[in-house]
């Protein structure tokens, strides 16, 4: 048999005679083999759906932090307005932690997208081969003797089962994938029950043990560029109307160093 | 001589085109061995180049075994180091 003899495609091979071997004997009857591969493409489909209920819960937190982002960062405001700066620093420093693990989610929900399509393309790749089986047991049935359609039905039914590894062995690749996200979602849920994006307004006096632990996370210096650019967009505490010179390409603060639009001032 | 892309699809090539090849994949194992990012990626786009360009599409419904089996397309480095040295191989 011609091939690469080469390590890297032995390797692989061998992975694939592995999944074979663990698979039904090919010398079983015709329909007992066709009905394996049906029972294994219901697999698959459970693969994919399970693909999709990890992007859906990672979608689900994305859209809950999109909103913290929005709130922590009015609250913010609302704060250096009213002149409470620790109270705006940490609104800012949650905000900072929720739009890191913003990004990082936006990553991986992008990258199950693609596990989702390749799967899906490889099912229906392994849905056509098993109908393709179908069609040819019925004329091996009806044309070949006992032996010669055993012979026939072996290599037939060794070529599907390589379309079959080859769908589980990126079926395992995109589950190791989920299980690393679901790390990821996991911690986001953590910080969402220990308060972390709660209201921050309701947070009594003196800063608590989520406070000391959410600095540790957030980037300070962000932090800090971030109130100081606030501060400039609102004019300064007092709520004289000037705006400071530095603020480059900031938003012009109205005039009252009232409300400004929520969501800006992107770190 | 038929070739897999793992993940994608199976190809039918010449087979004359077995040594180009073999020298692409020693080409890829040497890069992963010796940890170069940038060669790998080349070495294993130019060897998936190789199978796509050459090779005819396997139709679904034809049913055929490989003669040769290639890792996923997006495979990384650090995978194909755990692929090629992980697991019990022997370096030679």
């Amino acid at each position: 048999m011609a091939g690469l003899g080469g390590r890297m495609s032995t390797v692989v091979k061998a992975k694939v005679s592995k999944l074979l071997d663990r698979a039904e004997d090919p010398a079983e009857t015709l329909d007992y083999s066709y009905q394996k591969q049906v029972e294994q493409l219901q697999n698959v489909k459970k693969g994919i759906a399970d693909v999709v209920t990890a992007k859906k819960r990672l979608q689900m937190q994305e859209a809950t932090l999109q909103q913290s982002v929005v709130k922590l960062d009015t609250q913010a405001r609302q704060a250096l307005s009213s002149g409470q700066e620790d109270l705006a620093r940490t609104a800012l420093e949650r905000k900072n932690v929720a739009q890191t693990e913003l990004q990082s989610l936006d990553t991986q929900v992008s990258e199950l997208e693609e596990q989702q399509q390749k799967l899906t393309d490889s099912e229906q790749k392994l849905r056509a081969k098993i109908e393709s089986f179908r069609t040819k047991k019925e004329v091996i049935k009806a044309q070949y003797s006992a032996a010669e359609a055993q012979v026939r039905i072996s290599e037939a039914a060794t070529g599907v089962g390589e379309q079959m590894a080859d769908v589980g062995l990126a079926m395992q690749r995109a589950v190791d994938k989920t299980e690393n996200m679901r790390a990821r979602a996991d911690a986001v849920s953590e910080l969402e029950a220990a308060g972390t994006f709660d209201d921050v307004t309701a947070l009594g006096s003196g800063e608590d043990d989520i406070d000391r632990q959410l600095k540790q996370l957030s980037s300070q210096p962000a932090v800090d560029d971030e109130l100081a650019k606030m501060k400039s967009e609102l004019g300064t505490p007092a709520g004289a109307p000037q705006l400071s010179p530095q603020s480059e390409g900031a938003e012009p603060a109205p005039a009252d160093g009232g409300q400004a639009p929520a969501g800006g001032g992107q770190a | 001589m038929i070739v897999r892309i793992s993940g994608e699809d199976q190809y039918e090539l010449p087979d004359e085109d077995a040594e180009r090849l073999g020298e692409l994949e020693a080409a890829v194992t040497a890069a992963v061995e010796e940890g170069r990012e940038s060669d790998f990626s080349e070495a294993y786009s130019a060897l998936l180049d190789l199978v796509r360009s050459d090779g005819r599409v396997v139709g679904d419904e034809e049913i055929a075994s490989s003669d040769v089996i290639l890792p996923p397309s997006d495979l990384t480095l650090e995978e194909a180091g755990m692929e090629f040295t992980g697991e019990g191989l022997i370096p030679d």
